[in-house]
């Protein structure tokens, strides 16, 4: 696309060790990617640690934003999972928070995006539904597996609905990932490709591409705009289906 | 929950089946260097960073967990209850005040109303007993006056008597001069008191 002008917009997803890190034959260097997890947890800690060090009764703007965060997360959980859901906060806290602050810090220039790899947001994903199933199996026994077995349904249908349901289930981890990676790697390589046509246009010479490169500029400053809307909603959209999944593990009969 | 629907299922199958696609052929190109140069693999899927994403991940998400369930969100959960319970006293408070308030206004209006009611009182007295007084004087000196007319008048009459008797005295003696003028021979003094008396009875 921009390989003319020598602009790669997959270059912002390379993987560069900071630190080489070899323990045992296994690469555990710390890359750009563990820098940016590492920024990420020290923005989020600062707002919520700093920010509710005053314990003030009449909240400063840090303070006011650690609020809002907690009982945005808290009201949504209450809403999505009643009262009891609460046993998780601390979790779909730490998930909501932990991916906005990778969408949104991705989003500065000469950042890098944590939840545009993959194997960030599996993980993420696979961790959520491992504690929707040993928090369901371990809470309710066989009783779990009654998620699969829907109510209501005549017998020899029965079969096709359970295996429909397992495949849903099973599916769950890999939408949940790769909705957020897809979301993040899109916007990303779609900023990259107008930014570089900017580039391209401006250093091709031609009086008439001085003329419409303002045009890929816009774009590319509307499309920030709209990564920011997203970046917000994907970190939303990936608590609150954590949170109806974790509904499942703690309400399975339904 | 109708956000388990298959539509995020489907398509998540979509992605899956890309991905993976994506994926294996990404390890392909990898596993074969010598086709494409260096830009084989695309790096999210690149395999070779796998182990050292996922630890950092875990070392970082980790100690955010730890981070957000032992330190912020209790101080968080404490600050916004200390909160509900300072405005709910406060509130509590100003109610109590309110009432209080209310309660002090009901009592200074009735002790206001009492003390007008005994004003009224105080001055209706002092009215009367004013009144009362004046009345008594107003006796007093009339009995006084009356009295004073009495004596006027007792003097008067006397004064008349006994300005009558000298007029009656002086009338005998003029009778008796004339009597004694034209007849030349003065009446004697009884006669001529007899006949003053006559005269002065019949007018």
């Amino acid at each position: 696309m921009a390989a003319g002008g020598g602009i790669d917009p997959i270059h912002q997803f390379h993987i560069a060790p900071i630190v080489e890190l070899k323990p045992f034959g296994i690469d555990l260097s710390f890359t750009n990617t563990s820098l940016w997890m590492v920024i990420v947890l020290a923005v989020v800690s600062a707002i919520m640690i700093y920010g509710s060090s005053q314990r003030a009764v009449v909240p400063g703007r840090l303070q006011s934003l650690a609020e809002m965060a907690y009982e945005f997360v808290a009201s949504t959980m209450t809403g999505v999972m009643g009262k009891d859901g609460l046993k998780f906060f601390p979790f779909v806290f730490s998930l909501f928070m932990f991916v906005l602050a990778s969408n949104l810090l991705g989003l500065l220039p000469g950042s890098f995006t944590v939840t545009s790899q993959i194997i960030v947001t599996a993980a993420l994903a696979l961790l959520v539904m491992t504690i929707v199933v040993v928090y369901g199996v371990v809470k309710h026994g066989s009783h779990f597996f009654g998620l699969f077995v829907p109510s209501g349904v005549p017998g020899w249908l029965l079969p096709f609905m359970v295996l429909i349901e397992a495949v849903s289930f099973l599916s769950r981890p890999v939408s949940l990932s790769l909705r957020l990676f897809g979301n993040m790697l899109a916007g990303h390589i779609a900023l990259k490709v107008f930014g570089g046509f900017v580039v391209v246009l401006l250093g091709s010479g031609a009086a008439l591409n001085y003329a419409i490169a303002p045009l890929p500029l816009l774009l590319a400053v509307a499309l920030t705009a709209l990564e920011v809307i997203v970046g917000i909603l994907q970190a939303y959209v990936f608590a609150i289906l954590t949170c109806v999944y974790l509904n499942d593990a703690l309400h399975p009969g339904h | 929950m109708p956000v388990r629907s298959s539509g995020f299922a489907r398509q998540g199958w979509l992605l899956a089946v890309g991905s993976f696609a994506t994926l294996a052929a990404g390890a392909a190109q990898a596993a074969t260097p010598g086709l494409s140069g260096e830009k084989a693999s695309f790096p999210p899927f690149d395999p070779a960073h796998f182990a050292s994403n996922l630890f950092w991940l875990a070392v970082t998400f980790a100690a955010l967990y730890w981070l957000m369930s032992k330190v912020a969100l209790p101080r968080l959960g404490s600050i916004l209850e200390e909160r509900a319970e300072t405005i709910g006293r406060d509130l509590d408070q100003a109610t109590q005040m309110q009432a209080k308030a209310e309660d002090m206004a009901q009592a200074y209006e009735k002790a206001l109303a009492e003390a007008r009611k005994n004003a009224q009182g105080i001055a209706q007295t002092a009215r009367e007993a004013g009144a009362k007084a004046s009345d008594a004087q107003r006796h007093a000196t009339e009995a006084e006056l009356a009295a004073k007319m009495a004596q006027a008048e007792a003097t008067i009459a006397k004064t008349k008597t006994k300005a009558m008797g000298n007029v009656r005295d002086l009338g005998s003696d003029i009778a008796v001069a004339i009597v004694a003028k034209l007849t030349g021979q003065a009446p004697s003094a009884s006669e001529a008191s007899a006949a003053v008396d006559q005269a002065l009875t019949h007018g």
